[in-house]
């Protein structure tokens, strides 16, 4: 059962074939027995699942469940989660039992999902591999020799190894899709302002965005549904109504106009193209049209977005002080030593390295040349993507350059490392939707296709890949592990 | 050498809202530490501001109050520095586009003449918490509670030329923001803070001298004080052919000096940048038409009224409005007592201010009510008792909680209005001093105020000084 | 490359060992060369975005919703007295 998409596990909850407490429990000996080789976990949470699977039951029995009523979940560990420790994968908040909900938890916890534990992650969302965890590299499911991708390589993992039907995750850069792809998976970032960033730890505040890892984009609609909304404790989260995801997952893919932009397949991997073009021209023969579009400024998002979000993330790290939460280093002989210390010892070294490129592009003297010169180029992309909005309905592409690559392959030289965002950093820059989802596999490894569409138009991204995943069966593949 | 003074002033008004400028916990002052700060003003991992709408009205009615343009579209930046008050490492303020710009205020010198006075900008931000030093040994504690308190914070143009003037904005500034009701104006509570830029340049010359900021001056003695100690030392330093230094400088009251905080200022760099946390703050022409109507009458625009309804010259108009609380206490006075209008701000600025002075109360803290003046001041108008005995009844009020009526009739103070009977006294004295009345009637006129005083002793004050001034005469007059 | 490693390190208030600054050095070269692609492009009247949502702040009423909590939230804390959250004596 535990193959079983969320839509299959609700069916069986519904139609009493197993109880939310024997779905649980299933998952967790799961997680007790394959997780040591994959790491994906930081925190399992077996005790509270079984408690939240006992209500979950109850409401089953007497009929009050909802659609999401008993299916075990992870959350990424940079949601914070009331009276469960919280740590964003850091030492920093290696002590830190969040004393409250997320709204992202608070919502799926209102929904009756059970959560199974809390997933690995690079530490405070920096990387691309998670290599940068305070607990620990994760393991790709596909081959424990290659790294699963990051920030959210846990859930990425997690979900591809069934060790949980569904993950929460988030994206600042790619930290969602890429992951999603380079495990296998289903991973939807949603527009900037449609899901809640209350109680999501943040890395960088105008890119960060909380999302769903999951078997199918039909799974994605149905947490969607409860997931995204407006919330008054986030005033970048948009007051707009949240349609009902799953409505238009059967709509027919006649008329829907396609772009593909050139700069996204300009030196790309021979395999990577040919799998993609093949995926366009499934989509195709669905009665969509393929165009080829230009988005001239896309190739300055690499440089633009690591002047933003480090700059963001060294403003938003510095409440990390020793002072109220967090590490605190021992006997400090003053204020300075106490933040030299604490902060040198708190945090690894990617973050480290962010902060301080981060405050250096703000400081005096630099903040036009970098700051607001990357602010203004970000407008020039986002005027590309406007641009070709005006002529497409939804953009496709690849999600990163190549399959996963090996552990440690990258761990010296930053800059390759980030290149393997550099297909889904323009989406966080512009806060349009990104879906990443399975498209076929290079060397046994999987990659993903990307789909980017205009803000707000997550129900049209979720339709095609339904659509797509209708006649494929990429996303049915599991690792052997 | 002859130097000009160039003062501006920086002073940060805490707003008086009920809760926090971007979180819902409470701003009351004294409550015990840090049972005020929430968790987003703790900068607990994953927490968000949102604007206090109450906050950005009432910076708008400071802005309409100022004549100031108000931008229609302001941001808020992050302010980056460590320091144990300021919970997440950086402030949140308004630094490339404040809510107000540029606007002035007129403020009235001693010498009568009036001063326009620019005011560069007012911006929203966040208080900090406070560092405490003496709690525990070896350790400084930190109380979060004032921590996101709003700040309005008006920055005044280098149009000041001495203490004095400075003094003169300041006491109009604390006027009219307690007037609109933005701020409640207590300097020792520290909701009402300022800081001044001072340098001094040769009379004459164009550009600006070097300029100190002073900090932490928190009445309006000190700051006078403080800017005059700064300027002597500025001139001695100058004139002893030294070099004034840009610093930040602390004004220690106990000594009356100021010393530099050099320390603080070392390597400072903010680098500000726009909070992505907050959006860009919009003032709709609904908020700007709500603030213009919300708009409580202004000092000055009262003071004129008090002049033309009330007749009262221009120095009582002004002292009457200097305070929101004193100008409605007149009001309520006049309206309730019935008064001729001089009577009661004779009242309201001789024995009521005096007593309250004395006793260091505020008027809003006057354990007398205007009820209760009123009620005294209406039985000096209908001559129940003179203003004389009106005094004693003053007194007997302060003692007690009692109403002037109340305490006239228990001592039988009420005047004597019947005039056959007060004639009657007066002959009475007039038989019982033989002497003194043929002196007088051989023109000793100044026996009149013998007799008076007899008079007075013999019906114990309640006798009309009028009606008894009229009696006496013509019985002294008359010869029979 | 003007990028001062101790000076921002202390600005950033993380203490860096020589070696430490010696190791992060070419990394932050590399990053920063990168960066610098940045300089060359032409933003003449090109306006900063600095948030994809070009959207106004919402405002929240002026509401006391939040209760003391000050004893759950101490418990996280490494120093606290009286109440107070403690650090090394500041002298001012």
């Amino acid at each position: 059962m535990f193959t079983y998409s969320i839509k299959e596990l609700a069916h069986a909850l519904a139609a009493g074939k197993i109880s939310s407490q024997e779905l649980t429990q299933l998952y967790l000996d799961r997680i007790a027995a394959l997780d040591p080789k994959l790491n994906s976990f930081i925190t399992v949470t077996a005790e509270h699942a079984l408690a939240q699977a006992k209500a979950a039951d109850k409401k089953l029995s007497t009929g009050e469940a909802g659609p999401l009523t008993g299916i075990p979940m992870a959350h990424k560990d940079i949601f914070c989660t009331n009276g469960i420790k919280t740590s964003c994968a850091s030492k920093m908040l290696d002590n830190f039992i969040a004393p409250y909900d997320a709204t992202v938890v608070s919502k799926l916890n209102d929904a009756g999902m059970v959560m199974l534990g809390k997933t690995n992650m690079d530490e405070f969302a920096m990387g691309s591999s998670n290599e940068n965890s305070f607990y620990g590299n994760v393991k790709n499911p596909w081959n424990i020799d290659y790294v699963p991708g990051g920030s959210s390589g846990g859930s990425a993992a997690a979900v591809a190894a069934r060790l949980a039907p569904m993950a929460t995750a988030t994206d600042t850069g790619g930290s969602i899709r890429q992951p999603a792809a380079l495990c296998g998976i289903s991973g939807l970032k949603p527009t900037y302002g449609r899901v809640s960033r209350w109680g999501m730890i943040a890395f960088a505040s105008s890119l960060d965005q909380g999302g769903i890892m999951a078997q199918t984009a039909e799974d994605i609609a149905l947490v969607m549904n409860a997931m995204a909304g407006h919330d008054e404790k986030d005033s970048t989260s948009i007051d707009l109504p949240v349609p009902d995801y799953t409505t238009k997952l059967q709509d027919s893919l006649k008329g829907l106009k396609i772009g593909l932009p050139k700069e996204y397949f300009e030196g790309l991997d021979p395999k990577m193209a040919e799998l993609i073009h093949t995926a366009a021209k499934a989509l195709e023969a669905q009665g969509a049209t393929l165009q080829e579009i230009s988005l001239p400024n896309v190739k300055h998002s690499l440089p633009v977005y690591y002047v933003i979000a480090p700059a963001e993330c060294s403003a938003n790290l510095a409440r990390y002080d020793g002072v109220r939460y967090g590490h605190r280093c021992d006997n400090p002989k003053d204020l300075l030593d106490l933040y030299q210390r604490s902060r040198a010892e708190g945090f690894g070294a990617e973050v480290k390295r962010r902060i301080l490129v981060g405050t250096y592009v703000l400081s005096a003297g630099y903040y036009d040349a970098y700051y607001l010169q990357a602010q203004k180029v970000r407008r020039l992309i986002a005027n590309d993507f406007h641009a070709a909005f005006e002529k497409v309905d939804m953009i496709l592409g690849p999600v990163t350059p190549n399959a996963a690559f090996k552990s440690g392959e990258k761990a010296q030289d930053p800059v390759s490392m980030y290149l393997s965002d550099i297909y889904t950093l323009a989406t966080n820059l512009v806060g349009s939707p990104g879906l990443s989802i399975p498209a076929g596999f290079i060397d046994g490894l999987p990659v993903g296709l990307q789909l980017i569409g205009k803000h707000f138009d997550e129900a049209r991204l979720l339709n095609v890949a339904h659509q797509y995943q209708q006649i494929t069966d990429w996303h049915k593949q599991m690792p052997s592990i | 050498m002859q130097w000009e003074v160039i003062i501006g002033l920086e002073v940060h008004t805490q707003l008086l809202t009920k809760s926090k400028i971007f979180s819902g916990a409470s701003t009351a002052y004294g409550a015990t530490p840090n049972s005020q700060a929430c968790l987003v003003d703790l900068a607990f991992p994953g927490v968000l501001p949102v604007l206090n709408k109450t906050a950005v009205e009432m910076a708008l009615k400071f802005g309409l109050a100022v004549h100031a343009e108000i931008n229609p579209y302001s941001t808020f930046e992050r302010k980056q520095y460590f320091y144990p008050d300021l919970p997440k490492g950086y402030q949140i303020s308004q630094y490339q586009t404040p809510i107000v710009g540029k606007g002035y205020l007129d403020i009235e010198l001693d010498n009568g003449q009036t001063k326009r006075v620019g005011i560069t900008r007012a911006h929203l931000e966040e208080d900090a918490g406070k560092s405490l030093h003496d709690a525990i040994p070896h350790m400084s504690g930190i109380d979060l509670n004032r921590a996101g308190t709003p700040l309005l914070e008006i920055v005044s143009e280098p149009d000041l030329r001495s203490a004095e003037e400075a003094v003169a904005y300041l006491k109009t500034l604390h006027a009219l923001v307690t007037y609109l009701g933005i701020c409640d104006g207590n300097m020792q509570e520290g909701s009402f803070r300022c800081d001044a830029n001072v340098s001094i340049r040769p009379v004459g010359q164009k550009e600006f001298g070097t300029r100190a900021e002073i900090k932490n001056v928190n009445s309006f003695r000190y700051v006078e004080k403080a800017i005059n100690y700064e300027i002597e030392r500025q001139k001695e330093v100058l004139e002893s052919g030294g070099i004034i230094v840009q610093e930040t400088r602390l004004y220690d009251a106990s000594t009356n000096t100021t010393r530099s905080m050099r320390s603080k200022e070392a390597a400072n760099d903010y680098r500000y940048f726009p909070d992505p946390d907050l959006l860009t703050l919009y003032v709709s022409e609904s908020m700007m038409a709500a603030a213009s109507q919300s708009m409580p009458e202004l000092p000055w625009e009262k003071a004129a009224r008090f002049q033309s309804d009330y007749q009262l010259s221009a120095y009582d108009a002004k002292v009457l409005t200097a305070e929101r609380g004193l100008a409605d206490y007149f009001e309520t006075v006049v309206k309730l007592s019935q008064a001729a209008p001089k009577l009661v701000a004779n009242w309201v600025m001789g024995d009521l201010a005096a007593f309250l002075n004395k006793n260091n109360l505020s008027i809003e803290a006057s354990p007398i009510s205007g009820e209760r003046l009123a009620g005294l001041i209406a039985r000096i108008q209908d001559n129940t008792i003179s203003g004389k005995m009106a005094k004693t009844v003053f007194e007997a009020m302060c003692e007690s909680n009692d109403t002037a009526d109340h305490i006239i009739e228990a001592r039988g103070l009420k005047q004597m209005t019947d005039s056959s009977a007060l004639e009657k006294v007066i002959e009475e004295v007039m038989t019982a001093n033989p002497q003194q009345l043929n002196d007088y009637r051989a023109g000793k006129d100044k026996l009149f105020a013998f007799f008076v005083g007899q008079v007075m002793k013999a019906t114990k004050g309640q006798a009309n000084p009028q009606q008894l001034n009229e009696l006496l005469l013509a019985k002294l007059k008359s010869n029979n | 490359m003007s990028f001062d490693i101790p000076k921002v390190a202390y600005l950033a208030r993380i203490a860096m060992s020589e070696e430490e600054i010696a190791a992060v050095k070419p990394k932050l070269e590399n990053v920063m060369a990168m960066i610098d692609d940045l300089v060359k492009i032409d933003t003449t009247n090109v306006a900063p975005l600095a948030s994809p949502l070009e959207q106004y702040q919402t405002l929240r009423e002026d509401v006391v919703t939040e209760t003391d909590q000050h004893v759950t939230y101490q418990k996280l804390a490494p120093k606290v007295a009286a109440d107070l959250y403690l650090v090394p004596q500041v002298i001012e």
